[in-house]
């Protein structure tokens, strides 16, 4: 009874997200407050629809009802609970609701800050979103209901993929589709003003939340991706530019330009063209990487069904949306007023390079991710393009792009002073010299890469903190009063210091994988092998049982000088609903660095092959990740973003006028 | 820096000019040089793919041909049902490796023919089967559609 009533809920959540595309935008071209004063109940209602169906879903997985078919061939009832909740997203169908579940979350959060935003605009965003909901929630019933019964019910489900059974697998993709669905708003924004045709400074402010919001949440989601591939995939890499990391990362990039972007827009009423064309695009690539995860044209450890109707299904919608948006583009772009030329040396001269280059990075990531599909579709040709061509394309890029980080936060608007800004840097670039000649010359005759990637990376950090430090002392008399400036600097030049900060520790994690030291072989109790500054020691071999599974356990104990300082026990799991075995990664977390073994076959002779990492500074990767998103909160918090009630007053009436 | 209007706006034409060129030299020059390409038994056979070359080959593991000689070398047959290749590889294998299950290797072709494969994946989909595996055994008319048909 309840999964009909969830059924039923989406039912009408469908026709209610035709009504809330409908009569707003009607509203917006007739010029009628009444027929866009629609789109804010509407909005609440799909939202409380959808999760009403959402909450039926988690409710059959609960309780294990297996006359559902999505919940007998994805869950077992012998799953802990946590699993169980987790399984409703672990799964095509699922997956999918939770993406309309998030799409109209974030339209009625839009809803809720309503009365700041003038009529005619909210009502176009909301109209627009309404559209990309129906437009879902039709696919979510046509080609991938989760509340199909199935008669008669089986006595036990079919369980989890076990490599998805995993905290990191619990939080990863609400994550992940937080920032992926997130830039839906973005796009609503774009489109909703290409449509109610107005673009200013105003709608950059109100745009510029939201993409933070959404940026913020897919940076901890591939974080989080990348952490869970580490650890649960035991091949001890922690990016793999798989097709569907690159499906993620591409909007990120793009995002990351947006955000950028929209500083300028909102400070220099400039590149209007631009952001609205990358606010397109941005959403367009979350698209492209729902297709290409969904569809089942790449195979991969997320693909979790491959039915080519759902994939032409989501072509269909991919089709519509990105070609709708960029006709309304081609034929409203023409009218946004162009802002006035700027000097290439400036802090907007500096966005603009920013933009070029993570465009630039996109456009790589995205030819190479997408080149094999084309081949293939074109003379049937197979190949692969992995992680040298991924490499030998974005890393040049990328470089440059972080070095000038702290030049471009450092120039003024309008006309910047590079030399000014060298001088006020030199501290820092001579620190980050030294530094980088220090570890070169400490790790003498190993990889040239590491040092350099190092150097990189605390020119990022100090370079920040040379900003924020040059901001609160300037003409300070003492240290007080610079603390009190510094503490007085706005939220926003904080969150960029932070953030950049955390860029920098992600690319010293990244630069460390070059020391890390790998060690294959194949052992016996008693043995033991190097891994770094530690030796590790197999102890002894056993059989646990967790909760729906069997794991083989070999246990081993770090050294470090004759003295045992911790325990990695990697296993194999064979999980009791299906045969298939899976790997479990033993870590031992030391300082930043982690100790990591992967076992292979036990073999009748009681020795098992393992797979050793040392891998020294190897969480910073993830730590400076966190970092960059704390940086965006930090941004998000802001006063400009709190506080522009006179510009927003001001703006709703002219609206209303 | 005074600047007039037309030069600012070269400066920028020709940054991007400069960005998008280096770019598009980047990605071309990498695809030429850093592609791999697939191919099945049958294929390598046929097509007499220089030695040397690296590639990405697949098919089944064939029955009772994976020998590991001492620590940690294994050596292997894969067939496509048609032709076998004999493929050696130095290191754990997957989870998912076993004798008539898909796999999929990198490597290089070695002079002798055989193939030296420097990474190995049994990635699956629900069939346990790779795309590129079942393409393959497809191609060869070793593939019936009512398997693929069991979800």
């Amino acid at each position: 009874m309840i999964v009909e009533i969830g059924h039923y809920a989406l039912v009408l959540a469908l026709a209610v997200a035709l009504v809330q595309t409908a009569l707003p935008l009607w509203g917006v071209v007739a010029r009628d407050p009444a027929l866009m004063a629609t789109a804010r109940p509407a909005a609440f209602a799909s939202f409380a629809l959808v999760i009403v169906a959402y909450a039926a879903l988690t409710w059959a997985y609960m309780v294990s009802d297996f006359s559902v078919l999505n919940v007998a061939s994805n869950s077992h009832s012998m799953k802990p609970l946590v699993y169980k909740i987790s399984g409703v997203w672990a799964n095509h169908e699922g997956s999918m609701l939770l993406w309309v579940s998030i799409l109209v979350l974030f339209a009625a959060l839009v809803a809720a800050r309503a009365s700041e935003m003038p009529l005619r605009l909210h009502a176009a965003v909301l109209g627009v979103q309404g559209s990309i909901t129906a437009a879902f929630l039709l696919f979510v019933l046509a080609a991938s209901n989760p509340f199909e019964r199935l008669l008669p019910a089986p006595l036990e489900g079919r369980g989890l993929n076990p490599i998805l059974q995993d905290p990191g697998l619990a939080i990863h993709p609400p994550l992940l589709y937080v920032g992926y669905v997130g830039f839906s708003i973005a796009f609503s924004f774009a489109v909703g003003a290409l449509i109610h045709g107005r673009i200013d400074a105003v709608w950059a402010r109100f745009v510029r939340p939201w993409t933070l919001l959404a940026w913020v949440f897919l940076t901890v989601g591939i974080a989080m991706g990348s952490y869970w591939a580490y650890y649960e995939l035991g091949w001890g890499g922690w990016w793999f530019w798989d097709p569907v990391e690159n499906a993620s990362l591409m909007p990120w990039l793009a995002g990351t330009a947006l955000l950028h972007s929209t500083l300028v827009m909102e400070k220099r009423d400039a590149l209007k063209v631009w952001t609205i064309l990358l606010s397109i695009l941005t959403f367009s690539l979350s698209l492209l990487g729902t297709f290409l995860v969904r569809s089942g044209v790449l195979t991969s450890v997320h693909t979790f069904a491959s039915d080519p109707a759902r994939g032409q299904f989501i072509l269909g919608i991919l089709t519509f949306f990105i070609g709708g948006a960029f006709a309304l583009f081609a034929w409203r772009g023409p009218m946004l007023k162009q802002g006035g030329l700027f000097a290439p040396i400036s802090r907007e001269g500096a966005l603009v390079l920013n933009n070029l280059l993570l465009a630039a990075l996109t456009a790589g990531v995205f030819i190479g991710t997408l080149y094999p599909l084309a081949l293939e579709a074109w003379d049937g040709s197979k190949i692969s393009v992995g992680a040298p061509f991924f490499d030998a394309v974005t890393i040049p890029i990328a470089v440059p792009l972080l070095l000038l980080i702290p030049f471009g936060t450092a120039l003024a608007w309008k006309r910047g002073d590079l030399l000014g800004v060298a001088q006020r840097m030199a501290f820092a670039i001579g620190l980050s010299v030294l530094i980088t000649v220090g570890v070169w010359a400490y790790t003498r005759g190993g990889p040239v890469a590491a040092p350099l990637g190092i150097g990189l990376g605390a020119w990022l950090i100090l370079g920040s903190a040379a900003e924020i430090v040059a901001r609160s002392t300037r003409g300070a008399a003492s240290l007080g009063i610079a603390f009190r400036r510094a503490v007085g600097l706005p939220r926003s030049a904080w969150g960029a210091a932070v953030a950049h900060a955390g860029m920098g520790i992600t690319v010293i994690g990244i630069a460390a994988t070059a020391w890390g030291v790998e060690n294959i072989a194949k052992v016996r109790v008693g043995d033991a092998l190097q891994a770094g500054p530690y030796e590790v020691r197999l102890d002894r071999t056993f059989v646990r049982n967790g909760p729906d599974f069997r794991e083989t356990v070999a246990s081993f104990a770090v050294v470090k000088d004759g003295r045992e300082i911790g325990r990695i026990e990697p296993g194999k799991r064979i999980f009791v609903a299906q045969t298939m075995p899976t790997s479990e990664a033993g870590l031992m977390t030391a300082g930043v660095g982690q100790v990591y073994a992967s076992i292979g076959e036990f073999e009748d002779d009681g020795s098992v092959g393992v797979r050793l990492y040392w891998k020294p500074l190897v969480t910073l990767i993830w730590i400076g990740s966190v970092i960059m998103a704390l940086g965006g909160l930090l941004s998000m918090a802001d006063r400009r973003a709190r506080v522009a009630a006179p510009v927003r007053a001001a703006a709703t009436g002219a609206a209303r006028a | 820096m005074a600047m007039t209007r037309k030069q600012k706006r070269l400066a920028v034409i020709g940054g991007m000019g400069a960005v998008l060129g280096l770019a598009a030299g980047l990605v071309l020059f990498s695809l030429s040089d850093s592609i791999v390409f697939f191919y099945g038994p049958t294929e390598i056979a046929e097509k007499g793919i220089t030695p040397g070359t690296r590639l990405r080959i697949g098919g089944l593991v064939s029955e009772g041909s994976v020998k590991r000689d001492d620590a940690r070398n294994v050596v292997f047959k894969v067939t496509d049902g048609n032709k076998e290749l004999t493929v050696s590889y130095k290191g754990l294998l997957p989870d998912l490796f076993r004798e008539g299950q898909g796999v999929v290797a990198e490597g290089v072709l070695q002079p002798g023919g055989a193939f030296r494969a420097d990474s190995v994946l049994a990635k699956h989909d629900e069939n346990y089967m790779p795309k590129e595996v079942a393409d393959t055994l497809k191609k060869q008319g070793h593939w019936q559609d009512g398997k693929e048909g069991a979800k």
